[in-house]
């Protein structure tokens, strides 16, 4: 199998590897660097356990080539806050008991950072058709559905107090 | 509505708390089984078959094994020489781990492929030679019995056909008597098909043997650790496997469903190969591996509803085929082969009532586990609140109006149901009422009418269901003889603090914080001073686990008479403290108090520091107590759910507009927990009802065996879930609660169906099966134009 050098940054950091062409980057991520928040819970793309942000889109990283991520700035729901601090999507996840097993969770606010990154407000039916590519079996959304809500809310506010 | 006794900081029932285990899944610090990582680990790839039905003529392993990496690849005929290539199921039939000569369903486990990686792992399963002989596979169940049926299972000593059990309750000659005599008799064949619970996590197992101290550890996705060890001991007790010398943690699990009751073959072969190998053996399904090898309901239900002419309804008969597979492998209790199905006769009052089941084997993936509901509940729920449907449209009374005339009466209970089992509580009058005015009934009835007038199809479904759960008690329920009761030990630390440990384990139901509830109620130590702790055997006092909605009623009950224990050992310490008999001392949350003099009290925080420096002569030192709760009886939680729909009649597209579900699950601990619960059991059962359905063809093969084409509901199909409560106490349960989590999922179906079903109703369309799928609404629509 041949090996690839690649290169790139997580969550700050910057790492280095030889990688197998084949190596999916999600397990990349687990496996090579044991970090395990991001999920696996299918392998047609289909439920968004693995979704990571790579320069800032969310992707699904399963189906992502390690070597494909040479060079790409990452960021996985272990590098959204600082230490013993809360990102206010995981704040709000947790007001409003937005997570039962916790397995779909991590992807599930990967995918509503680049949400609300790219509509600070959406309506409660733009939240359920941002976040149908990330399946939930435990919740129903509704309350996930709240937590979008709510952090959306809490980063306008901040927004607005550094302008 | 949620009266609390006690204040917000010690958060005991009734306070909505935020949940104390939300921190590590937020922070990506969730520990699941794929997450463990051994020194050594090897990992394991299923060869799966691609046939249904097929003779093994030969496994070639050696292309495989001369992959740099590959270890081993482990067959029937290898596990055979341990005689571990069958086991038993839960009831008692007998399961495939590895065959040594046929194959019984498409993608069952062929052999196991060990190698250092995973990906070379899989490189190895590609490299196993397989050669089959195809052979015609019984896939229709109804064909299962015809004389020209193959024999599915010779290996069964005395087994003639493909018949598995006869299952029958009720007095079948006064039912029939009372069905010939009735005015109105309602018919239908209704069919829950087959589903698959698709926890977002799928199956998995790490198993690590220690050649040096003979210990097996197993991290399992497993919501019955306990019972498994004991299953495995039986099982693999002649290989060396001791049950004191097994440990099986059951690390956070990413959803279970009932889905990880059973053990799986890729389970036993993982932990026989770690045993053979002396390395840790890690095997993760995959989902494809997770939705075709087990599955919930495919019972066919033959049902006949009785009433008089003004609608009292007087019998109710269920003739039901069941598809069980290759094996029946369906996680019930032993003396239940049917689980509660026998809770068909539902929410009302009628003297007759006759229930009877066949099981056959087909050459399907066997299962009969449960998808969220106490066992086979969510069948007999359904096929009762159709046919209360059915007649209601039959005799042209207002569907609502047919239950209230029907309910069993708040004052009836408790109430012996015609098959046998004594309802503990309800008011299902007063449920029905606030769901009918949560949702505005009487106002949708004239929109209706009004719609229908302009041709539009608009449909209002009901569901009154009661659901049985919280097995035991134990006299009559065992998982593989072990009694079905559940446990809590709870340590307090000299400083108020506490550890307690339970018998279950969570899939996400909460038991961190609810449990801490229970016990904040009844020690008054803040729930935030209460670590809770499940699932490693080692150290977890023995249970039968999480499922069927058992939690609150078993386990909760425990922690509430094992913490009673403590108050009265902690009441001879307050009056030793307070110098007072111990008669003169009184509780209230948190606090002991001398009788007539309050000032003179001392807290449970002094109490337990007391309980190892200063207790009293003679009393035995420390402040811990345990309790198995083995219940008196089930509970019986019960709900009214209404569902509003418009369908489209010219593409057969649905849009539920409403859904309103009133749950009486008795006392609450956690209302927000509880209503998170509704939330993921209504979408769970608008799933089935609209979406899912495992199909196959006439080969046996499986056409929807990923998440691209099984759908799973994401946000978009998921409704907006109203949701509310009535309460009426358990008056059995030490605190009143009877347990949740399931009564959404059994709820929703009927209300959904019955809602689509109802709007159809003007052209004509009178029973529709689940998943009710636009295509098959569109197909109706056609079929009943042209008979029209």
């Amino acid at each position: 199998m041949a090996k690839h050098k690649v290169t790139m940054t997580i969550n700050g950091a910057s790492v280095s590897a030889e990688v197998d062409s084949r190596l999916l980057l999600v397990h990349f991520i687990r496996e090579n660097l044991d970090m395990t928040g991001t999920h696996i819970g299918c392998d047609t793309s289909s439920c968004g356990a693995c979704t990571i942000l790579i320069d800032g889109k969310s992707v699904k990283s399963c189906t992502y080539l390690a070597v494909r991520a040479d060079g790409a700035n990452i960021t996985t729901i272990e590098g959204i806050a600082a230490d013993g601090t809360n990102h206010p999507l995981q704040k709000a996840f947790h007001d409003q008991h937005g997570l039962h097993c916790g397995f779909c969770t991590p992807g599930m606010i990967m995918r509503s950072i680049e949400l609300l990154e790219t509509n600070p407000n959406p309506t409660e039916k733009e939240i359920r058709w941002g976040i149908s590519g990330n399946l939930c079996r435990c919740t129903g959304y509704n309350n996930i559905v709240k937590s979008v809500q709510q952090a959306a809310e809490e980063m306008s506010k901040e927004k607005e107090a550094t302008v | 509505m949620f009266s609390c006794k006690t204040s917000p900081e010690v958060g005991g029932m009734g306070h909505s708390v935020k949940r104390k285990e939300d921190a590590r899944f937020l922070h990506g610090k969730g520990n699941y089984t794929d997450d463990v990582k051994l020194p050594g680990m090897l990992h394991m790839v299923m060869v799966r078959s691609p046939y249904a039905y097929a003779k093994i003529l030969s496994i070639d392993k050696e292309k495989a094994l001369a992959i740099d990496g590959v270890l081993a690849v482990i067959t029937g005929e290898d596990l055979a020489q341990y005689n571990l290539h069958w086991m038993p199921t839960l009831l008692s039939d007998s399961q495939m781990v590895l065959p040594t000569d046929t194959v019984m369903h498409q993608s069952q486990e062929v052999c196991a492929v060990i190698a250092t990686d995973r990906y070379i792992a899989v490189d190895g399963a590609e490299a196993v030679d397989v050669q089959y002989e195809p052979m015609q596979a019984v896939v229709n169940p109804f064909k299962a019995l015809d004389e020209d049926a193959p024999l599915l299972r010779p290996d069964k000593e005395g087994q003639k056909d493909n018949h598995i059990y006869h299952w029958e309750r009720g007095d079948k000659a006064k039912t029939d008597a009372a069905i010939a005599a009735a005015d109105v008799v309602v018919k239908e064949r209704i069919h829950l098909p087959r589903i698959h619970v698709a926890s977002i996590e799928t199956c998995g197992v790490v198993a690590s043997y220690d050649k040096d101290t003979e210990k097996m550890l197993i991290y399992l996705t497993s919501q019955a650790p306990h019972a498994i060890r004991t299953i495995l001991a039986l099982v693999a007790g002649h290989v060396g496997l001791s049950e004191e010398k097994i440990r099986i943690i059951a690390p956070d699990i990413g959803g279970g469903f009932g889905g990880k009751v059973p053990v799986y073959p890729g389970y036993v072969v993982a932990i026989a190969a770690s045993f053979l190998i002396g390395k840790p053996v890690k095997w993760i399904e995959d989902r494809s591996e997770n939705l075709v090898n087990g599955f919930a309901r495919d019972y066919h239900m033959d049902c006949e509803l009785a009433a008089t002419k003004d609608g009292k309804i007087q019998a109710f008969k269920v003739s039901t085929l069941a598809d069980h597979g290759y094996t029946d492998s369906s996680a019930n209790p032993s003396k239940y082969p049917t689980g509660m199905f026998s809770i068909c006769t539902g929410s009302y009052d009628y003297e007759h009532a006759f229930a009877e089941l066949d099981a056959v084997y087909t050459n399907k993936a066997p299962g009969g586990v449960a998808y969220r509901c106490s066992f086979r509940v969510t069948e007999a729920v359904h096929a009762i609140e159709r046919m209360v449907d059915k007649l209601a449209a039959e005799i042209g009374k207002d569907p609502a109006l047919l239950r209230f005339e029907n309910f069993i009466k708040k004052e009836q209970f408790p109430y012996a149901s015609p098959l046998g089992w004594s309802y503990d509580s309800g008011d299902y009058k007063a449920t029905l009422e606030k769901a009918m005015e949560m949702v505005g009934y009487d106002e949708y009835k004239k929109e209706q009418a009004e719609k229908r007038a302009q041709g539009k199809l608009m449909g209002i479904g009901i569901c009154t269901f009661t659901e049985v759960v919280g097995a035991g008690p134990s006299k009559d329920f065992d998982i593989l003889g072990i009694a079905m009761f559940d446990s809590a030990e709870i340590r307090v630390h000299p400083t108020g603090k506490a550890l307690a440990r339970f018998g279950t384990k969570s899939q996400g139901q909460g038991h961190e914080t609810t449990y801490a509830q229970i016990l904040a109620e009844e020690l008054g130590i803040p729930y935030t001073d209460i670590e809770i702790d499940e699932g490693d055997t080692d150290t977890a006092p023995y249970g039968l686990g999480t499922y069927a909605s058992r939690s609150t009623p078993t386990a909760g009950a425990a922690a509430a008479i094992a913490a009673r224990k403590l108050r009265d050992k902690g009441k001879k310490i307050a009056a030793h403290l307070l110098e007072v008999s111990e008669d003169d001392i009184e509780w209230e949350v948190g606090k002991y108090f001398v009788k007539g003099a309050p000032e003179k009290s001392k807290t449970i925080q002094d109490v337990a520091f007391a309980a190892y420096t200063n207790f009293p002569p003679g009393m035995e030192p420390g402040f811990e107590a345990t309790h198995y709760y083995d219940p008196p009886n089930l509970t019986f939680p019960n709900g009214a759910y209404i569902c509003v729909v418009e369908v489209d009649e010219e593409t057969g597209a649905i849009d539920v507009k409403r859904f309103v579900a009133i749950d009486d699950c008795g006392n609450i601990i956690n209302p927000m927990i509880v209503e998170g619960q509704v939330h993921g059991g209504l979408t769970q059962g608008i799933a089935p009802a609209m979406y899912e359905g495992i199909v196959y063809d006439d080969e046996g093969n499986v056409l929807n065996g990923t998440l691209m084409d099984y759908l799973v509901p994401t946000a978009v199909e998921s409704p907006h879930w109203e949701t509310g409560h009535t309460i009426t106490p358990s008056p059995h349960h030490p605190l009143g609660a009877k347990g949740v989590a399931e009564s959404p999922t059994v709820g929703a179906p009927p209300a959904i169906a019955n809602a689509i079903i109802d709007a159809l109703y003007p052209l004509g369309i009178k029973h529709l099966d689940i998943p009710i799928t636009p295509d098959k609404v569109w197909d109706a629509i056609q079929k009943a134009k042209a008979e029209a």
